[in-house]
């Protein structure tokens, strides 16, 4: 059951080893061994500070990690930036939801992805297009925001999540991540989030979930990574564990 | 066309709540349509106020006087807007002008053609916008110190180079430049024109635009979608600089010669017409036309003054005053 013993599997979509990542005197975590197989969804729990959006950061090329090797797809593959990694096929829902207070619904939307149209040697944003695409991928997902050319900024704190998911989603990704989806989100949208969650695993998207909710874990993952303290300290399958034992892992009560 | 409220929610739906359009006297009394418009408003305020007062001031000829005199101040402010855009400022400007007109000079003054020195003047500003860019992105040293010292730094530049003594330009393609014009414009004011053109499509049109009000907005979210918001930064002090390069080309055209001397009003101008121009000093919010009508009102401020026989004197004060004014109207943006 100890992470420590886990090496990374030919059915990991991504996985690391030894991954540390210090922010001057502060240890997010050190010697971190993970992987999510493909198809699956993983979870990731622990308590506040454990170090679960610094790794999953660092996976996704947003952090650089100071120690340690990161595979994806079967590859020995440190991302050097965020781009690399969307290029790749990594789409992120980050815990502070990465939009642009500024920017229209479908700007945030098409961020970095934009769709554009070329003239000659020069290529212009093909708004429409994008506006177009922006509408339905809002109403597949039956996310209601009062107007895609709305900012961002005027919208609440669940339209403003259910608008970053859509982004990580909305783009046929190999692996999507969420740090913490449905953290702002009322019943009903979290919900929509959980199947959401559900039908991109039966499309084998494979997905890594944060999440302090473990009864939603245990409800949609396969298997589960408990951090504490900025260590990977164990990883069990969902489906073998219960409520008590994942409180129990979380908060080193063995 | 874009307007400083084009990014402004439009009544397009996604979901099922309709959004009408605001009524106009709704409109009328809000006041972030005011802050949104106050270079608009300014300018159309100012010509009725000044037209009133002293008809010459709406004659043909002072019209295209003012166009002319506002060029070098408009470009200046899109160059200004662009950093200013990514949260930024270039304290640089003015500096930057005085180098580039200084090296066009001495280049000429070599002899090796007005072409090249243009060239050259243009690459050497350019180069100052990208320093900064460097500097502050590498170092990440706050904008304005980086650009307070390259503002320094250029001077003391300009003064070696030139000995502290102005250089002579007396070059036909310069003085066609200034003087002569197509259809009812001056050169200048079509360069000014062109200038606004590409940049008003360079930031409403191209995916750098959007990644330039994404890094100015939240350069951390920015960052985490992938966007270099190094490279924008960089790139839109390039820019400013490229910027002041075309405007030493209309200064030097204008006076015939390069002097070691910074025209701070430029500088300080360019940064109140961007304001007046609805950009935020933030950053994550702009537009070209708003802070392009912004100079223009500047400079119409000044030329109707001067008809009126208002001492120069008070012209710093009247235009501090209008700054002022539209910084406290840009509050109720918020
Ligand atoms: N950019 C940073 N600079 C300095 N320290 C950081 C930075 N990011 C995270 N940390 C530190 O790293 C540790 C782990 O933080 P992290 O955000 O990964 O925790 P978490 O497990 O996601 O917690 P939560 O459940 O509250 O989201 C914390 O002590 C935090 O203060
Ligand atoms: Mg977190």
């Amino acid at each position: 059951m100890s992470a420590a013993n886990h090496i990374p599997a030919s059915d990991a979509i991504i996985a690391c080893e030894g991954l540390s990542k210090h922010f001057g005197g502060i240890r997010a975590f050190t010697d971190v061994a993970f992987q999510a197989r493909r198809g699956e969804v993983t979870a990731v729990i622990g308590d506040n500070g454990a170090g679960k959006s610094t790794l999953i950061r660092s996976l996704v090329g947003v952090h650089q990690p100071d120690a340690g090797n990161l595979f994806f797809d079967g590859r020995a593959r440190p991302f050097a930036n965020p781009d690399e990694a969307r290029k790749a096929g990594i789409e992120t829902v980050h815990q502070n939801l990465a939009l642009i207070d500024e920017l229209t619904v479908a700007q945030n939307l098409f961020l970095n992805r934009e769709i554009v149209r070329r003239v000659g040697p020069f290529a212009f944003l093909d708004r429409k297009a994008m506006k177009r695409e922006a509408r339905s991928m809002l109403s597949r997902l039956s996310i209601n925001v009062p107007s895609i050319n709305q900012r961002v900024r005027r919208l609440s704190g669940g339209q403003r999540q259910a608008i970053s998911i859509c982004r990580a989603v909305g783009s046929g990704a190999k692996l999507v991540v969420m740090d913490e989806p449905t953290a702002a989100l009322g019943v009903q949208e979290t919900a929509n989030v959980e199947a959401l969650i559900r039908r991109l695993r039966e499309q084998s998207v494979s997905v890594i979930l944060v999440s302090h909710n473990l009864d939603q874990v245990r409800r949609l993952s396969d298997q589960i990574w408990v951090m504490r303290a900025g260590k990977m300290v164990a990883t069990v399958r969902a489906s073998e564990t219960s409520g008590n034992e994942l409180v129990a892992l979380v908060t080193g009560a063995v | 066309m874009s307007t400083p409220s084009d990014n402004a929610p439009a009544a397009h739906s996604a979901g099922a709540a309709e959004e009408s359009r605001p009524s106009l006297s709704a409109l009328l009394l809000d006041p972030s349509f005011w802050a949104d418009w106050a270079s608009v408003v300014g300018l159309v305020g100012l010509v009725i106020v000044f037209g009133i007062a002293q008809p010459v001031f709406l004659s043909v000829a002072n019209l295209q006087a003012l166009l002319l005199a506002a060029a070098i101040l408009v470009v200046l402010s899109i160059g200004q807007t662009f950093v200013i855009a990514t949260s930024g400022i270039d304290l640089s400007l003015a500096a930057a002008v005085m180098l580039g007109a200084i090296i066009l000079g001495l280049v000429n003054a070599a002899g090796y053609g007005i072409f090249i020195a243009c060239v050259l003047a243009v690459a050497a500003t350019s180069a100052v916008g990208f320093f900064n860019g460097l500097i502050i992105t590498a170092g990440k040293i706050p904008d304005f110190v980086v650009t307070l010292g390259t503002l320094s730094g250029i001077t003391g530049l300009g003064l070696i180079l030139s000995g502290g003594e102005p250089t002579m330009v007396g070059s036909t393609f310069l003085l066609r430049l200034a003087s002569g014009s197509f259809g009812p414009f001056g050169y200048p004011v079509w360069v000014a024109i062109s200038a606004v053109v590409v940049a008003h499509i360079a930031l409403y049109h191209t995916r750098f635009g959007v990644h330039l009000l994404a890094t100015g907005g939240q350069a951390e979210s920015a960052g985490a979608l992938g966007i270099r918001t190094n490279r924008v930064k960089i790139a839109a002090y390039t820019i400013s600089g490229f910027c002041a390069g075309i405007a030493s080309l209309l200064l030097v055209a204008r006076i015939g010669s390069a002097e070691p001397l910074i025209n701070t009003s430029l500088l300080l101008n360019s940064v109140a017409a961007v304001v007046l121009g609805g950009v935020s000093l933030f950053g994550g919010r702009a537009s070209i036309l708003g802070p392009a009508i912004g100079a223009l009102m500047l400079t119409a401020l000044v030329n109707g003054l001067t008809l009126l026989n208002v001492s120069a004197f008070y012209q710093p004060l009247a235009v501090g005053a209008i700054v002022v004014l539209a910084a406290l109207i840009m509050r109720y943006q918020k």
